[in-house]
């Protein structure tokens, strides 16, 4: 009897190692809020990453990934905190992608996540303070900071022949890093910055924050804000008045709901996105548009880079325990290794767990560095026609 | 010609929102005075009425741009405004049947009424939301401009440009209109004269044998129609959204507390003030006076001398201040 249950219990230790089990992975994004339209398709994105790796059947020996979401509603610190909890105490997950916005994310981070030593990779987080936000090594991005963003865009608008410019930003970790590093950007670069002045989201009327930027003046404005939100109110507000007539729009304000409220009316507007030329996120995208949701929008590909990085480190540490695979995630996504494009992480899957290595370049050509964030390209767009349209990489 | 373009800078940006702005105030702060001079107490559910009215306007209007009606250059809304009007007048005579009637039974004191409305507020507020969400919904449609800043331009080769919206237009003519309506309907028909002798005096009228349930009846129906109005014409002018409306009940207060509570007249000019006392405060008059100083005196800050995020304190200050100093507001009404 007593070998019996020694046998079995052994068995079962075994099987622990390399059972094929069901690993759930959280996906925190703001479903409801002012990124709204946005997110169903970055969730897919995830999703797609994951039913792939389901249906290789190579992950830990043939688990399967199951997304859990959760709502971070962008805003809200207090109900993203309380959703993470959730995922983690009660749905059990072993690895988070998200959450979306900064000021959420920074507050999972710190309260939930960093807490419960569980591991974090953003889509989507931009905010410069979250490069040295305190995250025991559990912290992860796949987006760039927008320090670098705002270098990018000030550069466009200079070559543009831009030498002066007024900002507004939503009132919020996202947009206040990002309209400081754009004037800081733009100021070293001899262009000036007439006014910076942030708005509120959600209010009906926008016309006295435009006087102000109106009677600063300048050849264009820039709108650090966000596409389902104050963002278009302000441009609305701006092209009713006369005040301004094309503006930089940075990544919260790219979308397809930006050329459905304006087409062509903010012709030769410019903008930046996270995205790069070597990358190619079709793959992912037409995954995505095959689920209904609508892939126009960004953070896409970095969100299936975020799910297929995590997969890929718990491969390379053979556990989905978040403490072990951590310090894996940034070997597996740079050199030394083989490179794997999207589609490719079954073939990923086997390379690790044969013994090699693999650098993975993904739907955004990731490339972590620093603390662990991407290093940053950008796609550079110009409304042509009532569209967003690539004019070129930087 | 440089005053010229700083004429058109200021109106562009000051003068022509301001008044829009007040015109929808000073019918917003009709309905809240009417209802303190006759009802005798202060009705925090005016906004989310407004707002209920609007959502109504919005329904409707869909309806009909769904049959394809609209109503040439201007917005098919204005087609919906009778609709939405009977309907709030029935939310609002139903809730006056099933709430107020009853505290009015008990003679309960105004500040029963006040917290009364208040829960009234939040149930109208969660009903919108119900309804219709808690999104933006547009539903403004016909011609955008009067004129346009590119018009403006052209046509009289200033550097500055100037624009009228339609909705703006439409929104001081439709004030005026109901202005007019409302002065003309108390001074010179007979339940008009009946409801200010109760509001002056509700025993004396009481014993002239005015039916108080009928003054009360019409006073309720004025004020939805002033509601919804004020409610439509904010949402075209600006976007319809329920919680606005929650955060317009500040300065429609502070309006008709201004002009003195109980008085249209005061009603109106409170309105005024406020909504020229928010722009112009909030205003950076960098523009306008590098246009009229001197040549090496334009200044070279923004002469800005409240951020724009302080709009609605201005409000709130204004109302602190006559609080204090006259409390009857500026034509005598009613102290609070």
């Amino acid at each position: 009897m007593k070998k019996l249950l020694m046998a079995s219990a052994a068995a079962s230790l075994m099987a622990g190692a390399v059972s094929a089990d069901d690993v759930k992975l959280g996906v925190i994004l703001g479903f409801t809020g002012p990124i709204e339209s946005l997110t169903p398709a970055m969730a897919a994105g995830a999703e797609v990453a994951m039913k792939e790796v389901s249906d290789s059947g190579k992950l830990l020996g043939g688990s399967t990934v199951t997304p859990v979401r959760g709502d971070s509603t962008c805003v809200d610190a207090g109900a993203a905190s309380a959703a993470a909890e959730r995922l983690i105490t009660a749905d059990g997950v072993k690895g988070i992608m998200g959450a979306d916005c900064s000021g959420v994310t920074g507050a999972i981070l710190a309260n939930v996540a960093v807490p419960n030593g569980m591991v974090m990779i953003s889509p989507s987080a931009t905010s410069p303070a979250l490069s040295s936000a305190e995250d025991n090594g559990l912290f992860f991005r796949t987006a760039p900071s927008d320090a670098r963003q705002g270098q990018v865009l000030a550069q466009v608008m200079k070559d543009k022949g831009i030498n002066s410019v007024a900002i507004t930003y939503t009132n919020n970790d996202y947009g206040k890093g990002l309209a400081d590093s754009i004037s800081a950007a733009f100021t070293a670069l001899g262009g000036e910055v007439t006014a910076t002045t942030a708005h509120e989201d959600g209010k009906a009327d926008y016309s006295a924050e435009v006087a102000t930027l109106a009677a600063a003046g300048g050849d264009l404005l820039v709108v650090a804000g966000y596409v389902d939100q104050g963002g278009p109110g302000v441009i609305r507000a701006a092209l009713d008045t006369g005040a301004f007539d094309t503006f930089a729009l940075p990544d919260g304000m790219i979308g397809s709901a930006l050329e459905a409220a304006f087409g062509d009316e903010i012709e030769g507007s410019i903008g930046t996105v996270p995205g790069s030329e070597s990358a190619d996120a079709s793959m992912v995208t037409e995954k995505v548009s095959a689920t209904g949701a609508d892939a126009s929008g960004p953070y896409i590909g970095e969100s299936y880079d975020a799910a297929a990085l995590i997969m890929l480190a718990m491969q390379a540490a053979g556990s989905s325990d978040a403490s072990a695979y951590a310090a894996k995630i940034m070997d597996v996504a740079n050199a030394p290794g083989e490179k794997i494009y999207p589609g490719e992480l079954g073939k990923a899957l086997d390379i690790i767990a044969g013994g090699g290595d693999v650098d993975y370049v993904g739907a955004t050509a990731v490339e972590l560095i620093g603390g662990g964030e991407a290093a940053g390209g950008y796609r550079e767009i110009v409304i042509e026609g009532g569209k967003i349209t690539t004019a070129k990489f930087h | 010609m440089d005053f010229l373009n700083g004429l058109v800078a200021l109106s562009n940006f000051v003068l022509i929102p301001a008044i829009a702005y007040g015109s929808q105030l000073a019918l917003g702060a009709l309905g809240v005075t009417l209802i303190y001079g006759i009802l005798r107490f202060s009705n925090f559910a005016h906004g989310d009425t407004m707002a209920f009215g609007a959502m109504l306007a919005v329904l409707v209007t869909w309806l009909l741009q769904g049959m394809g009606i609209s109503f040439g250059p201007l917005p098919t809304a204005l087609l919906a405004l009778p609709f939405a009007i009977v309907g709030t007048m029935a939310l609002v005579l139903i809730t006056d049947r099933m709430v107020y009637k009853f505290y009015r039974d008990q003679k309960a004191k105004p500040v029963i009424l006040v917290i009364v409305s208040m829960g009234v507020m939040f149930i109208m507020n969660g009903l919108v939301r119900f309804v219709i969400g808690p999104n933006d919904q547009k539903f403004a449609d016909g011609e955008r401009f009067i004129i346009s800043v590119r018009e403006f331009k052209q046509m009289t080769g200033l550097r500055e440009g100037l624009a009228i919206k339609t909705t703006q237009g439409l929104t001081v003519v439709v004030a005026v209109i109901c202005v007019a309506a409302l002065f003309w309907f108390l001074n010179r028909t007979r339940t008009g004269k009946s409801m200010r002798a109760y509001s002056d005096n509700e025993d004396l009228a009481l014993l002239s044998g005015i039916n108080p349930e009928r003054v009360v009846m019409y006073t309720w129906m004025i004020v939805a129609a002033l509601a919804t109005i004020a409610g439509v014409l904010y949402g075209l002018d600006k976007t319809f959204k329920p919680f606005v409306y929650f955060q317009l009940l500040l300065p429609i207060f502070a309006s008709a507390i201004v002009g003195g509570l109980g008085s249209p007249l005061g009603a109106i000019a409170g309105g005024f003030v406020i909504a020229f006392s928010e722009v112009t405060i909030t205003y950076a008059w960098k523009k306008v006076l590098t246009y009229w100083m001197p040549e090496g005196l334009e200044p070279s800050g923004l002469v800005q001398l409240l951020s724009t995020d302080y709009k609605f304190a201005v409000s709130f200050v204004i109302l602190i201040v006559v609080l204090l100093f006259k409390p009857t507001g500026i034509f005598k009404g009613k102290s609070v």
